[in-house]
């Protein structure tokens, strides 16, 4: 439990992180609030050479309305999106995610750019931002840019994040006023990471679901939208048959992963039934 | 002054414990300690070809590097076994060697091959990832029946079908007529899967050599620091006793895991008399997943018959028993003398019979694990019963009271003599029972249940009902069983001069609270305050001698033992206060903490008699000074707690989700000192059984890999999955010891896995399913559901 040698920097700014990652190069790690990065160098999984501490950048950590997005913060910890009234009103599958995470004192640490540059696949916030249509926004020493949550997931533990970039913000649009939202898990007991988490946000007019937005983490090895499940229901005045036909038709375009506590059968199983609970919540 | 024992007195270790002041092994820090790393085998069976130390040795801070070539050279035997089991045919159970380091294969995940000595922690760690080790890839075998194929490949080359021993008890003829006559046979076969402890505290050693004394100090996480130091010195190092010191200081749980004599405890003492200056080993989290002794891991297939009113006829069991690579001290009596002597239960069964065989297999040491064998034989008959009673169609409460063996004191009555061996000390079990059954209400229990199902919903029951044999135990008895130690313990009361009391006890604390519940057996006797009394455990130097801590063994063995040192405290203290009073001894009674001339005012106080002891002016002619006695007890029987479980739980229909509703328990563990700590260990003891029944499991792939090796991967019972638990209690005291005490901190373990994988099948009794294999995981559950629809859809 103890890490191979590293240096340890800290940044005072975002300013001073990007330029100490241009100076140490690939070799180096962001630590944010250490919960996905420190396990892993005290079990000397990861053996950084150099790792730059950004949990001291106070300008990183914020919720707030810009416009008609709410925008987090990339060192918002769990623990204050999960406390978020702001957030809770607009998009509760977001606060609802947030509370869902480990326990309180990982909630308390942990944040949620760290959670996304380490992107575990069955990581909780990735669901949610996904039916969100969050973007995420990358800085590096030559500029910033704005890369779609779509687009940011690219597999097993691997992002779109250069290694030069920080995560230095999530943009979430509010979402119509009719819009309702939530996140399910079915966790893995011992991590109580999700096996299926699912976040469904509908928004309905004239008692029809006009916009449809399903995402799981979890399932398979990237997170994802289900477009089968949400073209299912788009359109459809909710029924229970309409919802039980769309939960259906969950987790049937990706390759599901299995482990011992979830085989493939058994999680592709779950998916249909978290799906169902995620859309009957939101559109009770 | 009213009795404090049976009064919830607070636990005054938690002080110490909750404001982070205890002092455990790995905070000891000793001047110019180094740091041990062990170089652990990634490979389940391998043939090691070489070992290169070169790079390890160069690193910046490392003192020495050793390999099992060191020790195969030093001439050191291996760690012992401490229980020796024969063959059905009366040869030997084999004992291959268990080496502290092992120099010509490795034969599981966690071997030990090397250790790397350094200044700090971190140069011994970085020098244990330069130790370049040349294996020779062996076919593994992991699953203990798999150990008895032919083509199995063989654990230790000299042990042929990796069988350490086979062995039987009961009467074999009389079963299988039993069985063949009965009306009615329940038969099941199920794995009784291995657990791995996880005490919060992981183990660690420290090896303090002394050139200038000559003496070796160990401090180790030991449930039991005097056997460890008869081990170490006599078997393992051969080194002079009386020149070795074992001191466990606070140890943060066992539950069994920390009883055995381990290598590294060995490996610790040996390496600081090779390099002079102390050293320092503390598993982390994950050696610990992989070395710490793992639990149960039973294989068996029982048979239950029945006659036509559901009387039990005969019970046949066929095991096989998976020990590991390497046998651990108590390994070999866990499936036998701890195990196969518990199949009567609480019932009047005539006819048992257990063929058992315990084999080598490319894993992890199994020893005891709280319960011990006693969880797996009450897994066994109470699965049986739940199961029977849905097969005839009887109430599984009902058959339960038609089978009790009626009450007996053990004092008017005898003791009960079972088809295996024991002769049940004193009980009265349909009480317990009937007190659950009213605690759960369960006739409005089943109205319910069938009103959920009408709804769709998965309620169900489950029964257990369990005795256990504990306060191991009279050393005739277990001598004549293949133990290879006495089971006494041992207790020194002294009495200091101001009146003041140092208890000296063998028994180990190590979560149990002793020094409260001691404290409180000699507050309440002698009438002092129990701040007065300080009990001191767990060093080899201040003890005279212990036997250690388990088989819920230490008020009934160990307290015992105290009030035996009190009563020679009391019958000195009566000659003084005679003297001084100046009436004979017989015309004095003790209460209150003073000895008071009958009918009269005139007395004298214990603290008064106690400095007389120590300042003998005017003193009893011919009696020695002072008041300090020790005294060892040995039990005549062991005790016999006993109780019923009932728990109560919700299937998820959809997802197989098993939501516990309920836990009630009413157990019978004879007196009770302080009812507060009996309920602590109580709900630790349900919380590990359920754990077992729901969530634990240690998982190996194919090749031996321990796949579940860390807390992200096996799953512990945590506080959000479990109910309040509902306990009451019954008291048949131990009718042989003084106290009356029987012992409860395995009992919840053991009666609770049954109750709730029964209730489990009984919710799920609209599908036909029989069992289900533990852990009762969401998916092996929904499985159920499936396998079962589908069959009926058929």
């Amino acid at each position: 439990m103890i890490p191979s040698e590293f240096e340890y920097c800290r940044a005072g700014s975002v300013e001073e992180a990007l330029d100490l990652l241009a100076q140490k190069g690939p070799d180096a790690k962001i630590l944010a609030g250490g919960h996905s990065l420190l396990p892993a160098m005290k079990l000397r999984l990861n053996s950084p050479g150099a790792v730059i501490d950004i949990s001291g950048i106070g300008e990183l950590s914020y919720i707030k309305e810009e416009g008609s997005h709410l925008v987090i913060g990339a060192c918002t910890t769990h623990g204050d999106i999960a406390k978020s009234t702001l957030l809770s009103e607009k998009i509760p599958m977001i606060v609802e995610a947030a509370a869902e995470i480990g326990d309180v004192q990982v909630r308390n640490k942990g944040t949620i750019g760290g959670s996304l540059a380490h992107a575990d696949p069955a990581a909780d916030w990735p669901a949610s931002l996904l039916a969100g249509e969050a973007e995420i926004v990358l800085a590096s020493s030559s500029g910033e840019r704005t890369v779609a949550a779509v687009d940011f997931f690219q597999g097993l533990f691997t992002t779109d994040l250069g290694e030069n970039e920080l995560i230095t913000e999530i943009r979430l649009p509010i979402p119509d006023a009719y819009t309702k939202s939530t996140y399910v898990k079915f966790e893995q007991p011992a991590s109580r990471f999700a096996i299926v988490g699912c976040a469904a946000s509908i928004t309905r007019s004239n008692g029809s679901c006009d916009k449809v937005r399903v995402a799981f983490t979890g399932v398979s090895s990237t997170p994802f939208r289900d477009q089968a499940v949400e073209q299912a229901l788009e359109g459809q005045a909710p029924s229970d048959d309409n919802i039980e036909a769309a939960a259906e038709k969950a987790a049937m375009s990706v390759e599901v992963m299995g482990d011992h506590f979830a085989s493939q059968e058994y999680r592709k199983h779950l998916a249909k039934v978290y799906a169902r609970r995620a859309l009957q919540a939101v559109l009770s | 002054m009213a009795s404090i024992i049976g009064k919830s007195v607070k636990r005054v270790e938690d002080k110490r414990f909750l404001t982070g002041k205890g002092n455990f092994t790995d905070d000891i820090v000793l001047p110019g300690m180094t740091y041990a790393s062990i170089v652990r085998s990634h490979h389940a069976h391998a043939k090691i070809n070489s070992v290169d130390i070169s790079q390890a040795t160069a690193v910046d801070g490392v003192v020495a590097v050793f390999t099992g070539t060191d020790i195969a050279n030093a001439e050191i035997g291996g760690v012992p076994c401490g229980w020796q089991v024969d063959f059905k045919n009366g040869d030997t159970m084999k004992e291959p060697p268990h080496p502290l380091l092992v120099a010509d294969k490795v034969r599981f995940v966690g071997d030990a091959v090397a250790v790397v000595i350094a200044e700090t922690a971190a140069a011994a760690q970085d020098g244990a990832e330069l130790v370049s080790v040349d294996y020779e890839m062996l076919e593994a075998v992991v699953q203990g029946p798999d150990a008895l194929a032919a083509d199995a490949p063989l654990v230790h080359d000299d042990v042929p079908h990796n069988t350490c021993y086979d062995w039987e008890l009961g009467d074999k003829t009389a079963t299988d007529e039993a069985i063949e006559n009965a009306e009615h046979v329940t038969k099941l076969e199920f794995v009784n899967q291995r657990l791995i402890p996880n005490a919060i505290e992981p183990r660690a050693a420290i090896g303090h050599y002394e050139e200038a004394s000559e003496k070796y100090t160990l401090y180790t996480t030991s449930q039991n620091p005097h056997l460890i130091r008869l081990l170490l010195s006599a078997f393992v190092l051969g080194l002079p006793e009386h020149k070795v010191r074992v001191i466990s200081p606070d140890v943060g749980g066992g539950f069994g895991s920390k009883i055995p004599h381990y290598i590294e405890e060995a490996l610790m003492v040996w390496c600081s008399g090779q390099i002079k200056r102390p050293v320092k080993w503390t598993a982390e989290r994950n050696e610990s997943f992989m070395t710490d002794t793992h639990g149960r891991d039973h294989v068996t297939k029982a048979e239950m018959g029945f006659d036509a009113d559901g009387k039990i006829e005969g019970l046949r069991v066929k095991t096989v028993a998976n020990l590991g690579a390497y046998l651990s001290t108590f390994s070999t009596c866990v499936p036998t003398y701890l195990h196969g002597t518990l199949l009567q239960g609480l019932y009047t069964t005539p006819a048992i019979h257990i063929d058992l065989t315990a084999v080598f297999t490319n894993t992890t040491p199994v020893d005891a694990l709280r319960g011990a064998g006693r969880p797996e034989a009450t897994y066994l008959l109470e699965r049986l019963l739940d199961n029977a009673a849905r097969e005839m169609n009887v109430d599984p409460a009902e058959l339960r009271f038609k089978n009790f063996i009626p009450p007996f004191d053990g004092v008017d009555q005898p003791g009960y003599q079972t088809q295996v061996a024991l002769q049940y000390d004193s009980g009265n079990y349909q009480p317990v029972l009937e007190k659950a059954l009213d605690m759960v209400d369960y006739q409005e229990f089943r109205t319910r249940q069938a009103e959920a199902r009408e709804e769709g919903r998965l309620l169900g029951i489950g029964f257990s009902t369990y005795i256990e044999a504990c306060g191991i135990a009279p050393s005739a008895v277990v001598g004549s069983l293949g133990a290879r130690a006495g089971l006494y313990e041992s207790a020194q009361v002294r009495v200091q001069p101001t009146g003041k009391v140092s208890v000296y006890v063998g028994s180990h604390s190590h979560g149990q609270g002793h020094e409260t519940t001691f404290a409180q057996v000699v507050a309440d006797k002698l009438g002092i305050a129990m701040e007065d009394v300080e009990i001191v455990h767990g060093d080899s130097e201040s003890v005279a001698f212990g036997m250690g801590t388990y088989g819920s063994r230490s008020l009934a063995v160990g307290g015992s033992a105290i009030m035996k040192s009190i009563d020679k405290v009391l019958e000195k203290g009566a000659k003084i206060a005679a003297h001084k009073l100046e009436v004979a001894e017989t015309d004095l009674e003790f209460a209150n903490g003073q000895w008071t001339v009958k009918g009269s005012d005139q007395s004298i106080g214990f603290g008064d008699v106690a400095l007389t002891a120590y300042v003998p002016h005017d003193y009893p002619e011919g009696l020695e000074p002072g008041m300090d006695f020790s005294s060892f007890y040995d039990p005549a029987n062991f005790t016999y707690p006993f109780g019923a479980h009932i728990a109560v739980v919700e299937v998820d229909p959809e997802t197989g989700k098993v939501k516990l509703e309920r836990f009630v328990a009413c157990d019978d563990v004879g007196n009770v000192i302080n009812p507060m700590i009996v309920d602590g260990q109580l709900h630790g003891g349900i919380a590990h059984g359920i754990g077992q029944a729901l969530y634990e499991g240690a998982i190996y792939d194919e090749s031996g890999q321990l796949v579940s090796a860390s807390f992200m991967d096996y799953t512990m019972p945590r506080a959000d999955d479990l109910p309040m638990f509902e306990l009451d209690r019954t008291v048949t005291p131990c009718p042989h010891n003084p106290l009356g005490v029987k012992g409860a901190g395995e009992a919840g373990t053991i009666a609770a896995t049954p109750a709730v994988v029964n209730a489990v099948i009984d919710a799920l009794s609209p599908f036909g399913v029989s069992d289900i294999t533990m852990p009762l995981t969401p998916e092996r559950v929904w499985k159920a559901m499936q396998t079962q629809t589908k069959e009926a859809a058929i």
